[in-house]
C-alpha cells in the first residue's frame, strides 16, 4: 500500500492524468528487497537439504573406505558392535520394510476409506467433528505413540497371540500405520474434493448410485493425488523413528515374520547415537551409511510421488 | 381441473397431443430458509420442447433439478408438493436412482468424464446394467445427438479433445444411452459460441420426436426458436405458461410482457 501511494504521488506530480511511464515501480528498491528476502528464505531450506546430503555422502565415504560396498549390499548380518563385525544392510532394510508394509496394510485402506467418507458421505455436522479429530491424530508426539505401542498394543496383541515377543514388528507397524492415517486421509480427501462437482453430478444424473459415483468417477479422478498420498505417508513410515525404537526392539534381524523383534535403520541410528560409540570408528561411520540409504529411500519415494502426480493426473 | 383430464387422456395409450408427461403439482422448495419455488403447478407434454425462462434466481433451474431429484444432492433442501411422471409420483415410494434413469439431464457446462468418447457414451448404460452390444449403442446415441459424423473415426480419442459444442452433444448422447424418456437441459448452450449453439438447437429439434425435452434458457430468442411451450418464472413463481408463439406475441400477464420486451431482467 505504502509503495503504491508513494509512487502514484510522484507520478501524478510529474504528469497529471497520465503518469510518467518511465517511473520504475516494478523494479523499485523496495520491491527488490522483498524479492531477495523471500528468495533467501526459500534458499535456506534448499541449502540445508544439500548440506545434509553432502555430510551423509562424505562421512559415508569414510565408512566405505573400511567396508566394501559389496559386503554392505550382500551380507546378511549387521553386527557392528560385536567383536566379529558384519556390515550387511539387509537386516536393517528388512526391518524397515517390514514395519512399512504393516503400516501400509493398516493406513492405506483406513485412510482412503475415511477420505471417501469425509469427502462424499459424511453430513457436514459429522465432517466438522471427524476432520479435526483425524488431524489431531497427526499432532500426537511420536514418543507417545511409541509407549502406547509398547504398553498397550503389545499386551493387547499378546492376549491373541500367546508367546509374542515384547518387542515385535507387528505392534510397532500397526501403530506407525495409525500415525500415518491422517496423512493418507487428509491428502486423499483433498484430491477427491478437487474432482469437479460437475463430474459427480453428471454421473448422478445418469442414474449412478453413490458408490458408483465414488468408485467410477471420484476415485479415478483423484487417483494421482491418492497414490501420491500413499507414497508420502509410506515415506513417513520409512523414516519413523521413535515408535520403532521403543516398540520394535534392537535386534537386527533378517526376517519377514512380524511376530519377531526387528531393528529398523532409524532405530539403529538412535541406538548408536545414544551409545558410547567413539567417533572415528567404523561403527560411528556406519551411522552415516545407514542414514544415506534412508535418505535415498525417502528421496526416491518423494520423487516417485511427484512423478505419479504429474503423469496420471486426469485433466478436466 | 385440466390436469386431471390430461392424466385420464394418457390411459388410451396413444401419443395424444395434449398428454401430460410430467406433472408438477403445488410444488414448494426451500434451500435452508430460502423459499425458492412457490406453489408451482405445471404440466409438460410429451414429445414437445418446453422452455423455462425468467431472470436469474427466479427458480427455473431449481425446478428443473426437482424434476429428476438432483436437488436432493444439496444438503439442507426441502420440498413439498408432487411431481409425477406418467402419473407416477417420483418422490413418494420412488428411488432417486430409478427416477434419474428415466429423466436424463444435460448441464450448463459440458461435463464429459475424463475418458474416451465411446466410454463416455457407454458409461451410464453400463452403470445401469446394459447388456447389449456396446458399439451399436455408442453409434446409435452419437447419431441421435448429431455427433456421429464428426467423431466416428476417433471414438477412442479423449472426450476433452472435442470442442465445447461437441462435448455438449456428447453429454446428450451419454444421456440418451440410458434410454430416458424425458431429457432436462439446464442452459445447455450458455457456454457455446453461436455456431455450436445453432448445431445444438438443431439436435434438440430432432430429439423431440422421441423425447420430451425441458430446457432452461436465458436466451429468449432461443426459447422462441426451439420450444413449443414456454413457462415464465419470476421470483419463484410460475407467472404464465402457454404455447411459445402465444406467450411471446400475446402474453396474458403484464410481468411476462415486461420481461420479454426487455423492460427488466
Amino acid at each position: 500500500m505504502v509503495v503504491s501511494r508513494h509512487v502514484s504521488k510522484r507520478s501524478l506530480a510529474g504528469a497529471p492524468g497520465g503518469g510518467d511511464l518511465s517511473v520504475n515501480v516494478f523494479r523499485s528498491p523496495k520491491e527488490r528487497v522483498v524479492e531477495y528476502a523471500l528468495g533467501l528464505c526459500a534458499l535456506i531450506s534448499v541449502l540445508t537439504t544439500l548440506g545434509i546430503a553432502a555430510v551423509l555422502v562424505f562421512e559415508s565415504l569414510n565408512f566405505f573406505a573400511e567396508v566394501s560396498i559389496v559386503d554392505f549390499l550382500t551380507e546378511t548380518r549387521w553386527t557392528p558392535q560385536f567383536t566379529e563385525k558384519h556390515f550387511g544392510i539387509w537386516p536393517l532394510l528388512s526391518g524397515t520394510l517390514l514395519i512399512t508394509v504393516i503400516a501400509a496394510i493398516v493406513a492405506l485402506p483406513i485412510g482412503l476409506m475415511s477420505a471417501i467418507f469425509i469427502a462424499e458421505y459424511a453430513p457436514s455436522r459429522i465432517r466438522k467433528v471427524l476432520k479435526p479429530g483425524l488431524e489431531l491424530l497427526a499432532g500426537i508426539p511420536t514418543v507417545v505413540y511409541g509407549y502406547f505401542a509398547l504398553t498397550f498394543v503389545t499386551p493387547l496383541l499378546q492376549t491373541f497371540i500367546p508367546g509374542l515377543n515384547i518387542y515385535n514388528a507387528l505392534s510397532a507397524g500397526i501403530v506407525v500405520g495409525v500415525m500415518i492415517i491422517p496423512m493418507v486421509s487428509s491428502l486423499s480427501e483433498d484430491a477427491i474434493r478437487a474432482v469437479p462437482r460437475s463430474l459427480a453430478e453428471g454421473a448422478y444424473a445418469l442414474g449412478a448410485t453413490r458408490i458408483e459415483v465414488v468408485l467410477r468417477v471420484m476415485v479415478p479422478g483423484a487417483i494421482s493425488g491418492i497414490v501420491a498420498s500413499f507414497i508420502l505417508a509410506l515415506s513417513r513410515a520409512v523414516g519413523e523413528t521413535m515408535i520403532v525404537t521403543l516398540a520394535a526392539g534392537a535386534m537386527p534381524n533378517l526376517t519377514a515374520n512380524p511376530m519377531e523383534s526387528v531393528q529398523t535403520m532409524t532405530a539403529f541410528i538412535v541406538n548408536v547415537s545414544l551409545g558410547d560409540t567413539p567417533q572415528g570408528t567404523v561403527e560411528f561411520y556406519s551411522l552415516f551409511a545407514v542414514g544415506l540409504v534412508l535418505f535415498l529411500m525417502t528421496l526416491s519415494m518423494n520423487f516417485l510421488a511427484n512423478l505419479i502426480i504429474r503423469k496420471y493426473r486426469e485433466r478436466y | 381441473m385440466e390436469t386431471n383430464e390430461l392424466n385420464v387422456s394418457m390411459t388410451n395409450g396413444q401419443a395424444v397431443l395434449q398428454e401430460a408427461k410430467v406433472l408438477v403439482e403445488n410444488l414448494d422448495f426451500w434451500y435452508g430458509t430460502n423459499h425458492v419455488l412457490k406453489d408451482v403447478s405445471l404440466d409438460i407434454r410429451a414429445n414437445k420442447v418446453t422452455a423455462f425462462i425468467g431472470p436469474s434466481g427466479c427458480g427455473k433451474s431449481t425446478l428443473l433439478r426437482c424434476l429428476n431429484r438432483m436437488n436432493e444432492l444439496i444438503p439442507g433442501t426441502r420440498l413439498e408438493g408432487r411431481v409425477l411422471i406418467d402419473g407416477r409420483d417420483i418422490y413418494r415410494n420412488a428411488d432417486p436412482v430409478m427416477v434419474r434413469r428415466r429423466i436424463g439431464m444435460v448441464f450448463q457446462k459440458p461435463n464429459p468424464f475424463p475418458k474416451t468418447i465411446s466410454e463416455n457414451v457407454i458409461w451410464g448404460a453400463r452403470v445401469n446394467g446394459y447388456k447389449g452390444k456396446e458399439n451399436d449403442l455408442v453409434e446409435k446415441c452419437l447419431r441421435k445427438a448429431a455427433l456421429w459424423d464428426e467423431v466416428k473415426d476417433r471414438l477412442n480419442a479423449q472426450a476433452y479433445s472435442l470442442s465445447g459444442g461437441q462435448q455438449q452433444r456428447l453429454c446428450i448422447a451419454r444421456t440418451l444411452a440410458v434410454a430416458p424418456d424425458v431429457v432436462l437441459m439446464d442452459e445447455p448452450a450458455s457456454a457455446l459460441d453461436p455456431i455450436a449453439t445453432a448445431k445444438l438447437e438443431e439436435t434438440i429439434l430432432q430429439l423431440k420426436e422421441r423425447y420430451t425435452i425441458i430446457i432452461v434458457t436465458h436466451n429468449m430468442q432461443q426459447a422462441g426458436r426451439i420450444s413449443d411451450r414456454t413457462a415464465f418464472f419470476y421470483m419463484g413463481e410460475l407467472v404464465e405458461t402457454d404455447a411459445t408463439d402465444q406467450l411471446f406475441t400475446r402474453p396474458a400477464q403484464k410481468r411476462t410482457e415486461d420481461y420479454i420486451t426487455g423492460r427488466f431482467g
